[in-house]
């Protein structure tokens, strides 16, 4: 008789290590099953931190967490070939405790976070990849391993497996992942002593700063870039969709490198030793993307389940609390006496619908669909902008109202007035 | 611009498992003759995928990410065999 357990959790990241972490407490017996050498070993991120979401997990998770800086200072760029216009926020409130955003590494916190999951009593199993579900009918009743005599059963199965989410497709509770639901985002680390971070961002002690930036660095691509403080690094990054990767002839390491080179960029990097180039995909089809969560004997949390608020770049902590919601829905039934039957599971969605997960998928649901057809927001505006800050900033004996003439005729040339009033109206009503 | 991307991931850690590629080309003649695309050639981030000088289409996957993005961007022709690497092999994540 092959071993049985209440719930077997795939995967652990961020969501996995949450359910398993909830219901390990809670004193149910929970497997955990990761593909990596050790938790961590196949993540990536930027990468923030939002402390909320692991509060309510782990309260006192800044005692032994590996934090690398809070973050002070967020700066926004919209870049053109040689220039950025932006705005910088900082503040000496982010510098008073609790800190509310950290930077991290991404395979440290994962181990870290993955040997308190285990401390409360879940068996953790590495070098080990789920090929399947088991399905009785339409009920999931475990999991084939790679490994020998590889079946594993359980009442139920949280898949935290991530943006590809294989195992889902394979059982057939969703399709494949489309091209325009997907963004491709590359990354390298760069070392360099900590004094230089600290005189060349303007930071001491355990302060950061981090950068996001859109424009020209994408060539026109729906995405984003980032550059981000750690203790003794950089990490710096750009993402865009695949549907947009997919139409033209720049290699995703051609635009890394690329945006590297830029002149407001390049000089943040100067002498830095890149140590790990990276790549991962990150689920931004938003609300309407979204795949069924829940079935009999089954559960989708974090990235699987297109958990990423594109807009604010949160994805580790709705991966966070949905892995709790789930576990906690979990822990309820089982109480209860109930069954994990697809009617019973509703209530994961439930708790869903209740919590900023979902009000925040629902309020920015339209806006991939905004960004996907109207390019202009990655292309013309980038560079109209810097334009008019150019043209504002250089004196030479123009007057300033022939000037702002200029810059609102350079705009229309792009934009017709009804394209540009259509284009904040759109913008509003996705942001709104 | 010309960018030696063997430079980048010379930076990474790899267990290769091999002689068990765990992405393959479902139907090769799809590749050469039905894809004009040939995204996957563009827009792997490790440059698995390569176009030969007669048109086939190749790929060598020891220096693959494991991100998805061949599987997902070959949407039309649906061409691409993929899993992960068994447990504990393939790409080995340092920062992440
Ligand atoms: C470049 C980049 C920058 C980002 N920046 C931020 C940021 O700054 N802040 C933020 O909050 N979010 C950010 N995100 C998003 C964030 O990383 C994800 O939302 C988060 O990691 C999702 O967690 P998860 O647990 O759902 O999935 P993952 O972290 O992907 O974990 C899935 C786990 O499952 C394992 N697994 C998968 N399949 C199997 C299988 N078949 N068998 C066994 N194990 C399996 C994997 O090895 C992995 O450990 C970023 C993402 C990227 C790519
Ligand atoms: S995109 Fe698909 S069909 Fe086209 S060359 Fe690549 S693998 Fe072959
Ligand atoms: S999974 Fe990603 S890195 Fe690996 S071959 Fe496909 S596109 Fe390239």
């Amino acid at each position: 008789m092959a071993e049985k357990f209440d719930v077997i959790v795939v995967g652990a990241g961020p969501s996995g290590n949450a359910a398993a972490l909830r219901l390990a407490e809670s004193g149910l017996s929970v497997l955990q099953i990761e593909r990596g050498e050790s938790p961590g070993s196949k993540n990536v991120q930027g990468a923030i931190l939002y402390s909320d979401a692991l509060e309510k997990l782990i309260p006192d998770f800044r005692d032994d967490a590996p934090l690398e800086r809070h973050i002070i200072e967020q700066r926004m760029w919209v870049l053109d070939d040689d220039s950025f216009v932006g705005t910088h926020y900082r503040s000496d409130s982010f510098n008073k405790e609790p800190y509310n955003r950290y930077t991290m590494i991404r395979s440290q916190f994962d181990k870290w976070f993955s040997e308190r999951v285990q401390k409360a009593g879940a068996l953790l199993i590495c070098e080990t990849t789920v090929s399947h579900l088991l399905l009785d009918g339409q009920r999931v009743i475990g999991v084939m391993t790679d490994r020998q005599g590889g079946e594993i059963y359980a009442d139920a199965v949280i898949l935290a497996d991530g943006v590809n989410s294989l195992l889902a497709k394979k059982a057939g509770f969703h399709p494949e992942l489309k091209p325009k639901n997907v963004a491709l985002a590359v990354k390298e680390i760069h070392f360099m002593p900590q004094e230089v971070i600290e005189q060349r961002f303007g930071v001491k002690g355990d302060e950061g700063v981090v950068i996001e930036m859109v424009g020209k660095i994408t060539k026109g691509m729906m995405g984003t870039g980032f550059l981000y403080t750690n203790r003794e690094s950089v990490t710096i990054g750009v993402g865009c969709m695949l549907s947009d990767f997919k139409n033209q002839k720049v290699t995703p390491y051609e635009l890394l490198e690329q945006m590297k080179q830029h002149p407001s960029i390049q000089p943040m990097l100067a002498g830095g030793e890149m140590k790990e180039y990276t790549a991962h995909l990150i689920p931004e089809g938003g609300f309407n993307a979204m795949p069924d969560l829940y079935g009999d004997g089954w559960m989708i949390v974090g990235d699987a389940g297109m958990f990423v608020n594109a807009v604010h770049r949160e994805g580790s902590n709705l991966a966070m609390t949905t892995g709790m919601h789930a576990a906690d829905t979990l822990i309820e039934l089982k109480a209860e006496g109930k069954e994990f039957s697809k009617a019973n599971l509703k209530r994961y969605k439930a708790r869903l619908d209740e919590s900023f997960v979902m009000k925040d998928m629902k309020k920015y649901k339209n806006m991939p669909e905004v960004f996907h057809t109207n390019p202009q927001f990655f292309n013309d505006y980038p560079d109209l902008i810097s334009q008019a800050a150019r043209t504002m900033l250089t004196v030479d004996g123009v007057d300033k109202k022939t000037k702002e003439r200029e810059i609102r005729k350079s705009f229309r040339q792009r934009r017709s007035l009804f394209g540009l009033m259509g284009d904040a109206f759109k913008l509003w009503r996705a942001l709104e | 611009m010309s960018i030696k991307v063997e430079e980048k991931l010379f930076q990474n850690r790899y267990k290769v498992d091999s002689g068990r590629p765990h992405i393959s080309i479902i139907d090769e003649d799809k590749c050469r003759n039905q894809c004009e695309a040939q995204a996957c050639t563009v827009c792997c981030p490790a440059a698995c995928w390569t176009m030969e000088g007669n048109g086939q289409v190749t790929v060598i996957s020891d220096g693959c990410l494991e991100c998805g993005t061949c599987r997902i961007i070959c949407d039309e022709h649906q061409n691409v065999a993929w899993e992960y690497p068994r447990g504990g092999y393939g790409i080995l994540f340092k920062f992440g």
